[in-house]
Order: structure tokens, then sequence, then C-alpha cells
């Protein structure tokens, strides 16, 4: 199936206005590649895979899947939902409670047409693929979070699909439980031919889950690439939080970065032109006085907050350059260092990353 | 220390001021007592004779009949009618379950009269039914279903409509997702999963169907084994022969209970 010439993913062009957001982005996802959707709540994120799933149509745009014009707002074309291939998994699951598992994912067969035997055959094979067989027969609420997890997966893959939407898929999964879950969706997306698209504002199910990630924020597109790409030159300061980096701009000349702030920065690699800097927490050191080594990469500030993450401190600072500094529980005490500290930064060049705006 | 002792004769955990609770004994003995007066006054040794005579058993089947017959209209017509009301999005939603209702709150034979006024031989329908067709709808048996149909709906559309609120409508969703036509989706999810709530509704619908007197006996009147039903049948027997009307009376308190009873276990526990 994926060496057929029809196959050629997803191409949408969605534009509409959702109360006072306007969603506006294009993705194009190719057969057998999974894309994530990472951005903030009230993103539009789940918005645009309405869109795609045909439960909302879109003010202006196309929407085609392989071969198919599923959407087209200038010839007012609209496949609905249930006559797209396409397959979901929503956010919180949404089996249906009155029907066991395996009637769950044979549910889409029965739908369209397949005779009861052989559709629960088919239902069976699927439970088998994501490990269920022995719960075949039980209910939605006789089933944990990861169980129904997979459930949903196996009924959404069982009328195979050929474009596959997944709305925060690990989001309603405790802590112990998402870790197996999510290695065990990621292989599943890597065996499916079609195109994936799967929507999450955690770094981590993005990191893991995507071939390719585009950043969401306020119904626009502010980022794409690989996983690797985004999180170490990331572009916005979301996805800078988000990846754990600080991130600054400036203009660069040579090895060394004119901040907007007023400081320059001696950075690894020479650049030209307009710059964002990316660095993580650990590549900043604090100083009670201003350090006399060297005076370049240093700047004063002060310290805004104090946490502790595991065995490690963050300390926030604000000022001229608000980044933020991973130091031990040690140098927190040495430095005497809480909210409204004065306080004196330092960043190592090597662990600087710089890349054109 | 009569203090302490007092507060020990209140029931153990119950927070509830003590002059309720008197009133609610009388509450409940109100609701007991005429039902323990029907078992006390029933002439049990008479109780087959009174029972098996042919006008009781053809009014006990009309009655049953209609009641059924009844039931089955304000499904059909309910369900979707409690759909539109639940799911549907409409100016003027608000006025049109305030119309359902009205029923439930009319008294029945002004229902009876509405309904001659409708589906009367010079009613607004029923002349047109009567012209066109020669059909005369009051004074016959379907005319008792009409009546019973018209004052049990609300029971039904009411409990339904509740249900299907209840009911998450993203699964139809889903259900789309899936490939399943609106109409796939309101037979496999939607009307599954409203079950019990149809259930009891129709349980109270049947139960209203069968003790309906003044709508039935104003539109369809009171004619021996066409439209003389149970409730008509122990109103007339009281004037005459008292006994005969207990006896009938107890008849209908055990149907009723045991239909009831009989539902409460497979259909009117709501899973959890």
């Amino acid at each position: 199936m994926a060496d057929d010439p029809q196959l050629t993913g997803l191409a949408a062009r969605i534009r509409l206005r959702r109360g006072g957001l306007v969603v506006d982005l294009r993705l194009d996802v190719a057969p057998g590649e999974t894309v994530v959707l990472l951005g903030p709540n009230g993103a539009g994120k789940s918005t645009a895979l309405r869109v795609l799933a045909g439960l909302l149509g879109c003010d202006d745009g196309e929407v085609r899947l392989d071969d198919e014009v599923l959407e087209d707002t200038a010839s007012g074309r609209f496949v609905a939902t249930q006559d797209r291939a396409v397959g979901v998994v929503f956010q919180d699951y949404l089996l249906f409670p009155h029907l066991s598992a395996r009637e769950n994912v044979a549910f889409g067969l029965r739908a369209r047409g397949v005779e009861r035997s052989a559709a629960r055959g088919e239902a069976d094979r699927w439970l088998e693929r994501v490990g269920l067989s022995s719960y075949a027969g039980r209910r939605p609420r006789q089933l944990s979070g990861g169980q129904a997890q997979r459930v949903a997966l196996a009924r959404a893959l069982a009328s195979e699909p050929r474009l596959l939407l997944l709305d925060e898929p690990l989001a309603a999964l405790d802590a112990g439980t998402r870790l197996d879950v999510r290695a065990d969706l990621r292989r599943h997306l890597r065996g499916f031919v079609g195109a994936s698209v799967v929507v999450t504002h955690d770094a981590l199910d993005a990191m893991v889950l995507a071939d390719r990630l585009v950043v969401m924020e306020e119904g626009s597109v502010v980022q794409s690439g690989s996983p690797r790409e985004v999180a170490t030159k990331p572009r916005t300061d979301y996805v800078a939080r988000l990846v754990g980096l600080n991130l600054l701009r400036g203009h660069a000349v040579g090895t060394r970065v004119h901040l907007d702030e007023g400081v320059i920065l001696s950075v690894a690699g020479p650049a030209e032109g307009d710059v964002m800097v990316a660095f993580p927490p650990t590549a900043v050191s604090l100083h009670r006085s201003e350090p006399e080594t060297s005076a370049r990469n240093c700047w004063a500030g002060q310290v805004a907050t104090v946490e502790t993450h595991g065995d490690t401190v963050r300390v926030t600072l604000s000022g001229p350059i608000p980044v933020i500094a991973e130091v031990t529980p040690l140098a927190v005490a040495d430095l005497g260092l809480r909210p409204g500290a004065p306080v004196w930064a330092t960043v190592k060049a090597v662990q600087t990353s710089v890349y054109p705006v | 220390m009569s203090r302490r002792r007092r507060q020990h004769a209140a029931p153990a955990g119950s927070g509830l001021p003590g002059a309720l609770i008197p009133l609610a004994v009388v509450g409940v003995l109100f609701l007991v007592l005429p039902v323990l007066g029907l078992l006390v006054r029933t002439p049990w040794r008479t109780l087959g004779d009174e029972l098996s005579s042919t006008e009781s058993l053809t009014a006990l089947r009309l009655s049953l009949e209609c009641a059924s017959l009844a039931t089955i209209v304000c499904m059909l017509l309910g369900v979707p009618l409690a759909w539109l009301l639940a799911r549907g999005r409409f100016w003027g939603r608000g006025l049109l379950r305030a119309l359902v209702i009205v029923p439930l709150v009319l008294p029945p034979v002004v229902g009876g009269v509405a309904l001659f006024t409708a589906f009367g031989r010079r009613g607004i329908v029923g002349s047109h039914l009567y012209d066109a067709f020669g059909i005369a709808l009051p004074f016959t048996t379907p005319a008792v279903v009409v009546a019973e149909a018209f004052v049990a709906m609300p029971f039904l559309v009411i409990a339904v409509e509740g249900a299907l609120r209840g009911a998450d409508a993203r699964l139809d969703e889903a259900a789309a997702t899936l490939g399943a036509s609106r109409w796939y989706t309101f037979r496999r999810v939607t009307l599954p999963l409203v079950a019990p709530g149809l259930a009891a509704g129709a349980v109270l619908c049947w139960a209203r169907a069968l003790g309906e007197f003044g709508a039935t006996i104003t539109f369809a009147g009171n004619f021996p084994g066409t439209t003389r039903t149970m409730p008509v049948e122990v109103y007339l027997a009281l004037q005459q022969d008292p006994t005969a009307a207990i006896a009938l009376s107890l008849l209908l308190l055990l149907v009723s209970v045991a239909v009831l009873a009989g539902l409460r276990e497979r259909w009117l526990t709501i899973p959890s």
C-alpha cells in the first residue's frame, strides 16, 4: 500500500475564526510520516484537527488526502466526516461505554457494512496487535487508562484510515503508564502507512512521537522542523521554555553577539546579522560579585524565583536579560540566593548555539 | 442528663429538625392508609367470582391493550421529539418544551375536550378526516389510545430527554469518524445509551395510560368492550356495587405494582 503512487498524503490549507482566535495554517504530511502539532492550550491545534476530521468546516481553505479533495471552500466541496478515510483518537478516547472492547474496535467495520463475524475477527486481530487480546470482552469502564487508549487506537486503525488524527493521546494518563503507552504509540505510528497528525502540548510526547514538529501559537505556525532542530534551535520564548533552553536575540558580528539588551556575548560559532542565541540553564553560572576573570558574557541581575528541580535548583533572574540558571543547592546557600538578591550571571560560550532569525 | 437522653433518642446520625418527623410520619400514613384500606376491605373470599365476570375481564384486556398501544405511540413520537429537544438547536425550543409538558399539568377532562376540538367530528382536523375518509375518531377504541397517549406522552419525553442530555454527544462525533451514518449512530450508540431512561419513561408512560380516566371518558366515552377501560369500570362499579369496585381496584393495583417491580431489576436500575 505504501508503494501505491496515489498515496500522496495530506495537504491542507486551513483558515477559520473560532471565537477570538484565527486559526491559519498549512499542513503537509507525507504517507507514513507523523507530524506533531505542538502548542499551548488555546493555540488552535484541536480546532485544526477537527477541520481535518470534517467535524468543523473552515472559512477558507482546502484539505486534500491522497487523490481526494475532502474540503475546498472555493468549490464548496465538503466530504462529511463519516465518508472520510480518517481515523481519530480523541483526548478522552470516547469509547462507547455500552460496547465491549471488541465491539468498539469492530464498530467502524460494522458501520461500513462488514459482516458481524468478519468484523469481530478483524477486531480481535487488532486487539492482539495492541496487546489486549484477553480484554476483548471488557467494557470501557473495566479498562485502565492505558488499556482504553490502546483500544481507542485499535478502533481508529481498524477501519484502515489513510489519515490518523490523535488529539492529546497521552494527556489523560498518569506518568507511569504514559512511558509505556508512549513507546507503544510510537511503534504503531511507525508501522502506520498513512499520514498521522498528533496534537499535544507536552514537549516530551512531541519529541518522542514526531518525525516532524509543527509549533503553533495563537492560531499560527511559529516554527517547524525535526524534533532535534526544534529542541536545539527554538524560535520563540514558548518553544524555548518548552525545551528547557534560554533564548536571547541579538546582532552577530563574528563570534560576538550584541544582545538587544546591550550586553555583548561571546559565542561558540561565528555568525553574521540578526541571530538567536540559545543555551541551557546549566550554561549559566551565578556569582555574588562581578567576576574578575572575564568581562565577557557577564551581566548583573536580580533573583526572581528559586525552585528545586530534583537535586538541582532553578533560579530565574530578572533584570536586563531574563534567564534561567541551574545551580546546586550548595551554590544557593553559598551565594545567598533568594528572591530579590542581586547577582552576577555569566554564560559559558561553548554551550551556546547561534542561528539566524 | 435528660437532655443527653433525648439526644440519644434521636435517630443516630440524623441532623433532621425534630418537628419534621411527626409530619413525615403523617405523610407516610397518608400514602399508605388508602392502599391498606383497599387490602382490608377486599372481599378475599369472593374475589375470584368478582374478577372473573366477563365485564371485568373485558375491561382489563381493553385497558392493557390500549395502554400498551398508547405507550408504543408515545415511544414512536416521543423519542424523536425528545431527541429534538435535547440535541436540536433552533429558535423557540424552550416554548416547544413547555408545550410538550402541557398535558402533564392540564386537567385530563380538559385534555379530553381539547382532543374533541382537534379530532372530533367537527374538530379542526377531525372534520377533514370525516369529510375525506368518513373516519370519526371519538367514542372508538383508537380514541382511547389517542386520549391515553396524549396524557402520558410527557412522561416519556421528559425521561428520554433527560437521558439524552446525560449521554455524551461527542460519542456521536466519534461514531461519525468511524464511518457511521447518522441513522446507524442513532441506532447503535444513542439509543442504547438512553435505553435505561427510555425504559423508565415507557413504564411511567404505560402506568399513566393504564390509569387514565378523565380524558378517556370525555373523548372516548363509556362503551362496554370498546371504550370502557378498567378505571371507568371501577368508577361505574362504585355507584352500584362497591365491593366489586374494590376488587377491580385491587386488580389494577396489583398490575401496576407487578409491572413496576418486574421492570425495576432489569431496566430501572441505572448502571453506575
